[in-house]
């Protein structure tokens, strides 16, 4: 199995998708550059956080038509594992890869802060080694965080399992006062309806490994590597 | 020739900068001001030379690039160059 984390100008999480990837969960991984096309040897991708091109005109906008994101479409559409963490979830939105759009805050401050997500269901590929109504304590640092959506799309998402987090308090309740940027719902993360393609606004990467406060990421991350080895092993 | 893009949010979406500004507004004495919606403007130089179908380019580019059709509604506007046959410097 074999992981590629993109790299676009302005990506700053990198280094650490890299870093839990290759030590912590200890599989292969490569840099993969923007302008690449071909990404045929990799069976999951990650699109890191960061401020890919300076998050001009909106967050993820930019990216969302470089080359790579192009290859990272086919890629997805032959049902290869897509995981975007932040700024990543934006590039996704903005691709149309996953429904929807991220928007400023509600407060309108960056927020820098520990929060607690609740995962709503173990039914993908992220979150099968996660129990639904289990409670994360993740780091989150986003400007553009607020998910919204029309209401036919919101349907869609809940009809179809494709809520897979939300921001709740430390019982687990996604009270609107544990919201921390005024998304729609409470929603921290969803899949496509393929549920191949997941973004979340919490950085899992960096949180696994207890000397950084948490390593409650770390299950996300071992989800996906279980479920490559199943697949392989099949 | 010359387009001008607008590209405004959709009023069914929140605009958290808009609501600020009508804030600092009303706190400066505005009381008329109700509302405030913030927009993003491009001015677009096109190259007359070249074939193609710029206004179809032109929709495309606001629509699948400078607008978030999810959040945004855009807005056209093309100025044909009336300074054509004037010394260029």
């Amino acid at each position: 199995m074999k992981f590629g984390v993109v790299i676009f100008p302005g990506s700053n999480c990198d280094h650490d998708a890299y870093h839990v990837i290759s030590k912590h969960v200890g599989q292969p991984v490569d840099f993969v550059w923007h302008r690449e096309t071909d990404l045929s040897s990799y069976d999951a991708i990650v699109i890191p956080g960061g401020f890919s091109y300076g998050d001009y005109l909106r967050a993820g906008a930019l990216a969302s038509h470089s080359p790579v994101m192009r290859a990272v479409k086919d890629f997805a559409a032959r049902g290869g594992y897509v995981l975007g963490i932040c700024n990543g979830f934006q590039i996704l939105c903005e691709a149309g890869l996953l429904p929807g759009a991220l928007v400023r805050n509600e407060n309108l401050h960056f927020i820098c802060d520990h929060i607690h997500v609740r995962v709503e269901t173990s039914q993908t590929p992220f979150t099968a080694n996660l129990a639904a109504r289990q409670v994360l304590h993740l780091p989150i640092a986003h400007a553009e965080g607020n998910y919204v959506c029309d209401e036919a799309t919101f349907n869609q998402l809940t009809h179809d399992d494709q809520i897979i987090f939300r921001y709740c308090d430390a019982d687990g309740n996604a009270d609107p006062s544990a919201n921390p940027n005024g998304s729609h719902n409470s929603i921290a993360g969803i899949c496509n309806r393929a549920r191949n393609v997941l973004g979340l606004m919490p950085h899992p990467e960096r949180a696994c490994e207890d000397l950084l406060g948490s390593s409650d990421g770390s299950p996300i991350f071992r989800s996906l590597t279980s479920t490559l080895a199943a697949q392989a092993a099949r | 020739m010359k387009a001008k893009v607008y590209v405004t949010l959709k009023p069914s979406v929140l605009d958290p900068q808009g609501s600020a500004i009508q804030h600092v507004l009303e706190s400066m004495g505005y009381a008329n001001v109700k509302d405030v919606r913030q927009g993003k403007y491009f001015e677009i130089a096109l190259d007359d030379e070249s074939n193609g179908t710029p206004h179809a380019d032109l929709e495309r580019i606001a629509r699948e690039v400078l607008a978030n059709p999810v959040i945004a509604d855009a807005r056209v506007e093309i100025e044909e160059d009336t300074t054509q046959g004037e010394a260029r410097q």
